[in-house]
């Protein structure tokens, strides 16, 4: 953690500001992941569509900054107000998709939030008003009046790095309080906790939409570090690997989603540096790592340190 | 309305419904017997339409490609499934999804590297190429139709093979009770390849129909997968039944939507308001479709009886 805090310093003294904007992604990328987790690790609810989210934040703030611009209005160039609007779009979709999908089990939750994610894939698409198919540039990062400005690199970065901090220690806490064991306890076994008299399906639809506005402002902080907003941030693709993340770097652990964007994107800078063609390495990598991966790499790490002490 | 736009738009309809069913039928079977959710289907449909385009290029006959190109998706498909799917029938959903969509990654390079990034065409025969009076002087493409009748039959030999013959009814059994089967001494392992295959089969051919209409290009089973699982949702997972019917509902209202909405649309609201918004509203039109039959049927349309 220290060592991401010194990233941008680092990078700067060796002037190589494209690690600053790398990690950003790695940082952004580890929230929207922690808010999979919460659903996915800890609630069993295997969410397909969790790049909704992120579409949604990220629009907020193409579609605010371009009206900010264009028509001169400048309250919607206003950071706070696109994280308010954000929060506010991604809790209604959340309570939305969450209310239909989760009267579903299995594997047809699996899909119907799948195919909910691609509706609103559609929806964006279909909107030629701000980009259609080809997306919409920002001229300009959100505003925070004159305490923080998104336009250098480096201010983006820290605040990218205290999100993530303050939502680990949420999620923290979260996943520990009366809720949290709750959730937990209807992941192992659905109809004990109903039996115990918990209305699983309501504790589960307000997880559903904590983890979707938590995704929802990685959205618009992903929108500010890329300057670009197009319907591809929520393709189902973009939803798959988030889930990859989250099952790399290890489920239901703390660390795990962070771990797992990390090495997602290492992976990603690494293997595409051998071959342009690296997800026919990326690929079955996959496979082995749904064959054999076990708890993924927090998992590996438990492991080791369970040998470690048994040997000594 | 225009009357001879409707049939057209109906038999346009009808021939997306049988392509989409040729594909649920195969995941559909794979999901209910194996428990298997198989996101590389698409990939396997994708590898059908490069393979039909380049047999049809090198034998110069589509006739040829076609009988060349079913069966190499079958051994595809039955390779795939010894190599790698067999290791995960048994993990959960999760790991599931999470290795077939590493095989659709994979797939994706490979037929990148192979065949490289720009699309390829597919020749028609003479005889599919021009088009058939169907009554009152409307013509149809001919293909179109060809495919049409293709799926038809299709459908009507699988529903032989699952209902009437000995492998079909090893099928059923598996998809009702798979310890029971293997416990009486069927090769379980033999049947789902065997069943794995078809599917591969199945959707090889869906793209080798699609090839000629559509463009062949990377990424072209991704779009048609989620529609695929959007049928076998509405139908009820693991029927056959079920599927077929879903993916002719499903065929007209994409097609019937995306060409009517507009004027529909037009009566309520004012045309500038009907074109913008008809596009958005017509590509949802399915996943609303979806989202209204799980609201209220959670466990699809016509779930299989057993299970």
């Amino acid at each position: 953690m220290l060592g991401l805090a010194a990233v941008p310093l680092i990078a700067d003294v060796i002037d190589e500001p494209f690690y600053t904007v790398m990690f950003s992604r790695m940082l952004i990328l580890s929230i929207g992941a922690i808010s999979l987790n919460l659903i996915l690790g800890f609630g069993g609810m295997v969410s397909f569509g969790h790049a909704v989210y992120m579409g949604i934040g990220s629009y907020v703030v193409g579609i605010g900054t371009f009206h900010a611009i264009e028509d001169g209005i400048s309250w919607m160039g206003n950071g706070l107000i696109h994280l308010t609007i954000a929060v506010v779009f991604s809790a209604l979709t959340a309570l939305f998709i969450g209310s239909i999908s989760l009267r579903t089990r299995g594997v047809y939750f699996i899909m119907i939030t799948l195919a909910f994610a691609q509706m609103f894939y559609f929806i964006a698409v279909g909107n030629d008003n701000y980009g259609g198919d080809d997306g919409l540039s920002l001229y300009t990062r959100s505003k925070f009046y004159n305490i923080l400005d998104l336009s250098n690199d480096n201010s983006l970065y820290y605040l990218n790095f205290t999100l993530l901090i303050v939502f680990l220690y949420f999620s923290h806490r979260l996943i520990n309080s009366r809720f949290g064991i709750l959730i937990r306890g209807a992941k192992s076994n659905e109809k004990r906790m109903e039996n115990i008299g918990f209305p699983v399906y309501r504790y589960r639809l307000v997880a559903f939409v904590i983890a979707g506005v938590i995704c929802g402002i990685a959205g618009v902080l992903s929108a500010n570090q890329t300057d670009f907003v197009s319907p591809a941030v929520m393709h189902w693709t973009r939803s798959g690997d988030l889930i990859i993340m989250v099952v790399l770097g290890g489920m239901g652990t703390l660390f795990g989603p962070v771990i797992g964007a990390v090495a997602f994107l290492f992976l990603e800078e690494f293997l595409s540096g051998i071959t342009e063609f690296w997800q026919i390495i990326f690929g079955p990598m996959l496979v082995l790592i749904a064959i054999f991966g076990n708890g993924g790499i927090d998992g590996i790490l438990v492991r080791l340190d369970k040998w470690w002490q048994i040997k000594k | 309305m225009n009357w001879i736009l409707l049939l057209e738009q109906i038999m346009n309809g009808l021939q997306l419904g049988v392509l989409l069913f040729l594909l649920a039928a195969g995941l559909t079977l794979i999901f209910g017997i194996m428990d298997l959710i198989n996101l590389a289907h698409g990939s396997l449909y994708m590898l059908g339409a490069y393979l039909a385009a380049t047999f049809t290029n090198w034998t110069e006959s589509f006739f040829v490609g076609l009988l060349l190109t079913l069966p190499a998706c079958m051994v595809l498909g039955m390779l795939l499934e010894i190599i790698a799917i067999r290791n995960i029938y048994t993990r959960s959903h999760l790991d599931q999804v999470l290795a077939t969509f590493g095989l659709i990654l994979f797939f994706n390079e490979f037929v990148r590297l192979l065949w490289g990034p720009i699309g390829l065409d597919i020749q028609l025969p003479e005889i599919l190429n021009g088009s058939v009076e169907l009554i009152f002087g409307i013509r149809y493409p001919a293909f179109r139709l060809a495919i049409i009748a293709a799926g038809i039959i299709v459908a009507i030999l699988l529903y032989l093979l699952v209902s009437h013959t000995k492998l079909g009814m090893l099928i059923r059994a598996g998809a009702s009770n798979r310890q029971m089967i293997s416990a009486l001494g069927v090769n379980i392992n033999l049947l789902y390849t065997i069943v794995f295959g078809l599917g591969a089969a199945l959707a090889g051919l869906a793209g080798l129909m699609a090839a000629p209409i559509m463009t062949v290009e990377i990424g072209m089973g991704e779009e048609i997968l989620i529609l695929t699982l959007v049928v076998i949702v509405i139908g009820g997972v693991g029927s056959i039944r079920g599927a077929f019917l879903a993916a002719l509902l499903v065929g007209f209202i994409d097609t019937v939507g995306r060409s009517f909405l507009p004027d529909i649309l037009g009566f309520f609201v004012t045309n500038d308001v009907a074109d913008t918004a008809a596009p958005a509203i017509s590509s949802m039109l399915t996943y609303v479709l979806m989202a209204l039959i799980l609201a209220i049927r959670p466990q699809g349309l016509f779930p299989p009886k057993g299970v």
